[in-house]
């Protein structure tokens, strides 16, 4: 929902980011207010997975230039644990497995750790397990879940359902979701679309990274960027994505090339 | 051979001289045959290919005394209770502990003192006692068994499945002083326990323990088998575990090391006959100066055998960890399937690992696979868990812990693997520095 007076949350201004002194991001420009949902989409290897890793402070990622505010604040002077606690989340497209902690212990530990960091109330064993239940019935998570130990064995479908359910608990004003729709059948994309929308408020910002037009038959954008070459090329509204399932990358990157020659060498 | 070498080996065969008679003429040949080779052996150094990493000339400089079987208080031992045991041996600086043990309540297992043992089931101990373990090679077993006069002793009978662990719990209180724990387990035709061996310090202060442990797995047997070494951070640790497995046995282990100052643990396992299956679990958590060795050998020596193994070490300050995970594959041993992991995360730049996976193999049809990694907690991991809040300390505090739970959790006494986690948690902060 786009609302000319909702307040900015995310302000990505020329960012530019390396990896082993290779460019992967070249000048991203990028503005999220509450309430909006955007898309990035792209080819593998535009930078679409690294712009979400720099947002949220992946140590492996050089900023070389520019600057991102999130809600004024200048988030790249911050750590990743700060950014979290601020009100970011990365959903991950491989969420990493922790075998020996169950997923009682970790919600618990993650959530009282960003109240506490938050000034809210914590929540002892038998109060978070009901919240957390509640949640969980959200994303039509079976009971069983919280004893098992973090995303150990899980199948695709439910380490994203996880994922989702951890962006439940830590409420974050911007969500930035790392293709959250690779490797889910049609049934799990469904319930993992549901408990997005569900979460989505006139508060909050969404943005989604995806290879795929499909989980925007679930989530609607109110805007949708392509990115190529480490720069976003094209923004539209939800059309576009329609219009890139029937015809694919090319003729964006082309249109891109001949408006912006010099582009072309970098 | 040096001073401190030559006067350790004096004060540690010193006892011969007060050991009272043996009660049975097998026993005192054995023990006989043993001090022979206690004597005629070198102090291992590290010019010896088994003992290159680890340096023992600090246990050389012990002025060793001989343990006096100290009294405590049995409060103290409330910390290591175990609930689910059936039965509960304690041994005071090796000796027997009768008025802090707990007999065995009617599970038809037999959970004796040696002496007890000797008479009631002399031609089992016979068959087994200081038959399993080698001494020709190895100083440390031969001066154990030189001196055997205690023992703790559980026999499964044939058929019979105990459900709930027996306890053997090894108690130092000396200063400076050598204790030779001994254990004998059996698992005649068909039974199956649960024997949980745990070392511990009340008051111990760079004491010497060297104790020996036989295991003997009838057919179509099983026996799981839990070592925790929690010594005192300024003791000497060496074990001997020798296992003997006999057709389609089935031997579990899982071995713990978070104490002493130096320690190692060889690790015997032998297929004797077809269709056997063992499957091995270690951990290390040290730090500070410590060292933990475990030189594992399993011997497949007949057809049709499968094993599995997995060690892990976590290693902290200026600790070191070594492994050396020999597999031997006889040329009888067709259709082995085998399978061993090392796997080691050092915590500081000072920290030190030597894995070393060493196969032998002499058939032709067999499976084989083996895997060794050393490193640092992985970078993406610690990212996911910052990115979920949590400080850099807390990630890689979790992270640890979840590596060494991975064995702990597995480990059959509830209360024991709780117990255990805990001390893991607490540890992991500090076994940083």
């Amino acid at each position: 929902m786009i609302g000319k007076d909702a307040p900015m949350l995310l302000e990505v201004r020329g960012l530019a980011a390396k990896i082993n002194e290779r460019a992967i991001l070249k000048g991203i420009d990028l503005a999220v207010r509450a309430g909006e949902v955007h898309a990035i989409m792209g080819p593998n290897g535009s930078g679409k997975s690294t712009l979400a890793r720099a947002i949220s402070g992946h140590p492996a990622y050089e900023v070389s230039g520019g600057e991102v505010l999130f809600q004024g604040r200048k988030l790249l002077d911050m750590p990743p644990e700060e950014r979290a606690r601020a009100g970011i989340f990365l959903g991950f497209q491989y969420p990493v497995e922790v075998p020996g902690v169950t997923n009682s212990a970790f919600l618990r530990l993650i959530y009282n750790t960003v109240q506490g960091a938050r000034g809210k109330d914590e929540l002892d064993p038998l109060e978070f397990d009901d919240f957390v239940r509640e949640k969980m019935r959200l994303l039509e998570m079976s009971p069983d879940f919280l004893d098992r130990s973090v995303n150990a064995g899980f199948s695709g479908g439910e380490k994203k359902r996880n994922e989702i359910l951890q962006m439940a608990l830590l409420e974050p004003r911007l969500a930035i979701l790392d293709e959250t729709d690779s490797g889910l059948d049609i049934d799990a994309l469904r319930v993992v679309a549901n408990g997005i929308n569900k979460l989505h408020t006139a508060d909050n910002g969404i943005v989604l990274v995806t290879h795929y037009q499909r989980l925007l038959n679930y989530i609607v954008p109110d805007y949708v960027h392509v990115m190529d070459g480490g720069r976003i090329i094209k923004t539209g509204d939800k059309t576009l994505a329609l219009e890139l399932e029937s015809r694919g990358y090319d003729w964006v990157a082309r249109e891109y090339r001949a408006a912006n020659p010099s582009a072309q060498a970098a | 051979m040096t001073v401190a070498e030559t006067v350790f080996l004096d004060t540690l065969l010193a006892p011969r001289r007060a050991l009272p008679a043996a009660p049975t003429d097998w026993l005192k040949a054995r023990r006989a045959d043993a001090l022979e080779r206690a004597a005629a052996l070198p102090a291992p150094t590290v010019r010896d290919e088994d003992w290159r990493f680890t340096d023992l000339s600090p246990l050389y400089r012990l002025q060793l005394q001989p343990a006096s079987g100290g009294s405590i208080d049995p409060a103290a031992l409330g910390l290591f209770a175990l609930p689910e045991s059936s039965a509960r041996l304690v041994f005071v600086d090796g000796r027997h502990a009768p008025e802090l043990s707990t007999r065995s309540d009617g599970t038809g297992l037999v959970v004796v003192p040696l002496a007890e043992a000797l008479e009631s089931r002399g031609d089992a101990l016979q068959r087994h006692l200081a038959a399993i373990a080698r001494c020709d090679a190895d100083i440390f077993a031969a001066a154990n068994t030189a001196f055997l006069q205690d023992a703790a002793v559980v026999i499964a009978g044939a058929g019979m499945s105990a459900d709930r662990p027996v306890h053997v719990l090894q108690v130092a209180t000396g200063r400076e002083t050598a204790a030779h724990p001994r254990v004998l387990i059996i698992a005649e035709h068909g039974a199956a326990c649960t024997v949980v061996e745990d070392f511990v310090a009340i008051g111990g202060i760079g004491y010497f323990t060297n104790c020996v442990t036989e295991i003997a797995v009838e057919g179509n047997a099983e026996v799981r088998h839990v070592k925790i070494q929690r010594e005192a951070e300024t003791a000497f640790h060496m074990a001997n575990t020798s296992v003997r497995l006999e057709r389609d046995a089935r031997y579990r282990n899982w071995s713990v090391t978070f104490g002493a100052r130096i320690s190692r643990h060889n690790l015997h396992i032998r297929q004797a006959g077809e269709a056997i299956e063992c499957e091995v679990d270690g951990l290390a958590l040290i730090s500070g100066r410590q060292l933990a060795d475990t030189h594992s050998m399993i011997d497949h020596a007949s057809a049709l055998g499968r094993s599995r193994q997995l060690h892990k070490t976590v290693v902290g300050g200026a600790g070191h960890a070594v492994f050396n995970g020999k597999i031997l594959v006889r040329a009888g041993a067709q259709q082995t399937d085998s399978a061993q992991q090392s796997r080691n995360i050092l915590l500081t730049s000072r920290a030190h690992v030597d894995t070393k996976p060493q196969l032998e193999i002499f058939a032709d049809d067999v499976k084989c696979a083996h895997g060794a990694t050393v490193g640092q907690i992985d970078a993406e991991e610690v990212f996911y868990l910052k990115s979920r809040g949590l400080s850099e300390e807390t990630a890689r505090n979790l992270l640890t812990y979840a590596f060494a739970a991975e064995v702990i959790e597995k480990i059959p006494v509830k209360s024991l693997a709780q117990a255990l986690e805990r001390t893991v948690l607490e540890h992991t902060q500090e076994k940083q520095q």
